[in-house]
């Protein structure tokens, strides 16, 4: 076996990475300690969102990914929900509709609604609301799914990699020599010299409530959070439905290694906050909680590039709490500048020499 | 010293009281009105000065060195119970429930597990005319003798294991001879007793009888009539206050003191094993002496020495074996909760993907019920149950917890 390139990781990163080389012609090995979206990736909402990125590479990033998904999305449960982000304070309307206005200067169809409006589209918000932007690109599918059908046809070996010189992989079943090494390990990926450190999250489960709940409805303290350096718990009030009718409440954010014990005063800002978007969730019992640890660079963009110091490593990681928004057009980035044709975005924001990512 | 000892069964009653005696200040905490457990409910008189019974009260979550502590019907709050319940040491004794197989029917009306049965008899609720007991274990006996005690007509009692099984099994059987004795009081439905047989399907009241191989592959059947049919496949144990402790197959691991591998955390009765209600409560002995800093008293060491021969005797000869995996068809519920059909499990290499995928065990059991079945219907590795919050919780109830003390 000598693949063109061994993808390290089975995610929802290192399957779209793995996919648009394949589709590029290239033969193609995914290894996995653990198998198929077995880490991160299926630990999230599955959301792809344009509303939480201002513009930016990573909106540019985002909005190439909005594209890509809808082809590659067969059988994922693929829905154009659209996003609602609500102001629930007065101090925070103006800050939302500046916001928005800039991101439809970058081309993104945002809306303003009133509260009645906003009330249409949700007929159980909390009325109190301040300000409402509707955003329609906003989507979601199932993650794992999507992993799986991006992996279609690919061989993936369940191994743990040790090591690479980036023209060969030691696993824990030998070693596999091949032209290029994709690092796709996620939050794991500091094992291969990047500086991707785990930022946990806590995601609460309700018993199915179904068509209550139609969009992905955050508040807009959201952005401010995603963008926070902060160590300590922060917290805001991320509420959607699944297809299964379940509610999902997030979102936390919390720093401190890979410790995944779940704390009662996370449980419980994630309640008080999705009760304040929803009052009637109140009665709603949580039938279970889950968290995960997103992948997160410390200037809060993914890395996507060669290694300048092993020629023929290649970093894709470091997309923190929107991979599975960003995951084709990184594959398809990483596709393109591996086989040096021309990029479809501008690739020199992701490179991995910025000096907050060479460890 | 605080002790907290969740379950008032035999395992938790008997730690409750060798702490207290050991001048412990003791709590025990249970969900249900009355102590006793699953099987001694109702007959068991709990009292003791220095133990605090909280009745009506489950525990959802054990954080730190606290526990959560919820009322799961409000009209029957212990007056000003406390939410938080900060403790020295921590007795685990939240027993297990017992464990359904899935066949064509068994997802519909008139099919319940053995131990919602035996827990309904006691309520003296009558539930049907015509009653099978079907599953493996000597715990199918009481059940059957208790729905018989109150006027239903047993059609059969199946067990699915082969008796000689237990030929093999000499030194646990001299060592509780108790236990067989045991058997005598259940002579009555002995006669009704056939082994090497289980109900493999069940429309209306048309029951599908086969008998078994010895890997329980049906080798011919017939057809029953009958209202109600009770199962029980064995155990699976609660453990899901102590997600982080390690555990073999599901059961807790503990040393002979009963710690589990966290500190200051024991366990005691059928979150470590099944052996019945003797050896719940020499272990709850054990570790209610253990927690309060005591050596365990010599006879409670003994007495759990000769009963695990017994629980380990009993797991091999009651050990579910493959063949049920063919009582099954293409259309057969696996996953009650999210109706998830055996066509529906989907190709994955981890149970968290095949969950994610087909759903199953991803509905209100939270997999309690299907998760054991699901592995191995596919093969995938059975990771165990890492479940944070052990009980449904209206979010409000969340929102209004109490702020953490130090
Ligand atoms: C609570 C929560 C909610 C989220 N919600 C969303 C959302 O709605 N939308 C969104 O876009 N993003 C969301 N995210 C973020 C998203 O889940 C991640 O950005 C994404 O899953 C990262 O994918 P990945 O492939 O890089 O990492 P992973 O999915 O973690 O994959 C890495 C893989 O590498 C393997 N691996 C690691 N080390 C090795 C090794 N040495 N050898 C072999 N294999 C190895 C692991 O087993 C794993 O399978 C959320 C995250 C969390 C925690
Ligand atoms: C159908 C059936 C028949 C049986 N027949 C026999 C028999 O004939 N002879 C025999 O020796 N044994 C029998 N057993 C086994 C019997 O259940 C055990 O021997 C004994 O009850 C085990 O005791 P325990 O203390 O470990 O658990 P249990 O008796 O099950 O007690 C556990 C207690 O913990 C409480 N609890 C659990 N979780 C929580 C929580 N989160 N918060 C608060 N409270 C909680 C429960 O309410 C329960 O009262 C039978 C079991 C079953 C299911």
């Amino acid at each position: 076996m000598h693949p063109d390139v061994v993808v390290v990781g089975a995610g929802i990163i290192g399957a779209a990475c793995a996919q648009a080389l394949v589709a590029r012609g290239l033969d193609v090995v995914v290894v996995d300690r653990c198998g198929p979206a077995s880490g991160t990736s299926s630990a999230g909402e599955g959301n792809v969102l344009v509303s939480d990125k201002e513009p930016g590479p990573e909106l540019e990033l985002a909005v190439a990914s909005r594209e890509l998904w809808p082809s590659l999305a067969e059988d994922c449960e693929w829905e154009e929900k659209g996003g609602l982000v609500v102001a629930t304070t007065a101090d925070a309307a103006e800050p939302l509709r500046a916001f928005a206005a800039k991101q439809r200067a970058a081309g993104i169809d945002a809306c303003e609604l009133t509260a009645a409006e906003a009330l249409a589209h949700e007929p159980h918000l909390n009325p109190e609301i301040t300000a409402a932007v509707h955003y329609l690109q906003d989507a979601q599918l199932n993650p794992v799914k999507a992993t799986r059908a991006l992996l279609r046809g690919i061989k993936v070996i369940n191994a743990g990699v040790s090591t690479t010189d980036g023209r060969s992989v030691t696993t824990s079943t030998g070693v596999i020599s091949c032209g290029a090494v994709v690092n796709a390990t996620g939050p794991w990926a500091r094992h291969f010299g990047v500086n991707v450190l785990p930022r946990r999250g806590v995601v609460l489960v309700t018993t199915p409530i179904p068509g209550r709940i139609r969009h992905k409805v955050y508040d807009a303290d959201y952005v401010g959070a995603v963008a926070s350096g902060d160590a300590d718990l922060q917290t805001s009030g991320v509420v959607e439905s699944t297809q299964a009718g379940t509610v999902l409440i997030g979102s936390s954010r919390q720093r401190g290694g890979f410790d995944d014990t779940i704390e009662s005063k996370v449980l419980k800002a994630l309640a008080r906050k999705a009760i304040a978007l929803f009052p009637m969730l109140t009665d709603v019992p949580v039938m279970r909680a889950y968290g995960g640890f997103r992948p997160y660079a410390p200037d809060h963009l993914p890395i996507i590039g060669e290694d300048p110091r092993t020629p023929g490593l290649w970093h894709a990681t470091g997309h923190e709490g929107a991979g599975v928004g960003l995951a084709p057009a990184t594959g398809r980035l990483l596709a393109e500048l591996l086989t040096g044709a021309a990029p479809h975005v501008d690739p020199h924001p992701f490179r991995v020499d910025r000096p907050e990512v060479m460890v | 010293m605080r002790i907290v000892v969740v379950g008032a069964g035999p395992a938790g009653m008997a730690a409750a009281r060798t702490a207290a005696d050991a001048g412990a200040e003791v709590t025990m905490v249970d969900a249900e009105p009355d102590a006793g457990g699953q099987f001694l409910r109702g007959r068991a008189k709990f009292s003791h000065a220095g133990v605090t019974h909280l009745r009506n009260t489950e525990v959802w979550l054990v954080e730190g060195q606290s526990l959560h502590l919820r009322a799961p019907e409000p009209r029957l709050a212990a007056g000003a119970a406390p939410r938080l319940l900060p403790f020295d040491a921590l007795v685990i004794a939240t027993g297990a429930y017992d464990r359904p197989l899935p066949f064509p029917g068994w997802d519909g009306p008139g099919v319940i597990t053995a131990g919602a049965a035996q827990a309904l008899a006691k309520q003296g609720v009558t539930l049907a005319e015509r009653v099978i007991v079907a599953g493996t274990g000597p715990f199918l006996l009481p059940v059957a003798t208790a729905l018989q005690d109150l006027g239903a007509t047993l059609v059969g009692v199946y067990e699915a294991s082969s008796p000689t099984r237990w030929l093999r099994e000499r030194k646990a059987i001299l060592a509780n001879r108790h236990k067989i004795a045991e058997l005598v009081g259940y002579r009555k439905v002995l006669t009704h007793l056939e082994t090497r047989t289980a109900v493999i399907a069940k429309h209306g009241s048309r029951v599908t009888v086969a008998k078994l191989d010895r890997r329980w592959n049906p080798v011919s059947h017939r057809t029953e009539h009958a209202d109600l049919v009770c199962i029980g496949y064995g155990f699976l144990p609660r453990t899901d206050l102590v997600p982080s402790a390690k555990r073999t197959n599901d059961f807790l691991d503990v040393d002979e003191r009963q710690q589990t591998s966290v500190e200051n955390v024991y366990a005691a009765g059928e979150v470590t094993g099944i052996g019945g209600a003797d050896l719940a409560e020499a272990e709850g002995v054990i570790a209610g002496a253990a927690a309060a800093q005591q050596e365990p008293p010599r006879e409670a060491l003994e007495a759990v020495r000769e009963g695990r021969l017994f629980a380990q005797a009993l797991a091999r000869a009651h050990a579910v074996q493959p063949g049920w995996k063919t009582w099954l068809n293409a259309g057969t519920t696996v996953c009650r909760c999210e109706k998830v059909t055996l066509e529906d499990l989907a190709e994955a290499t981890s149970m968290r993907e095949l969950k994610l995928t087909s759903r199953v065990a991803m509905g209100r059991c939270q997999g309690r019920i299907c998760a054991r079945n699901a592995s191995e219907l596919t093969g995938i590795p059975f990771d165990g149950q890492r479940r944070v919050i052990a009980v449904p919780i209206p979010l409000g109830e969340l929102a209004d917890l109490p702020e953490e003390q130090s």
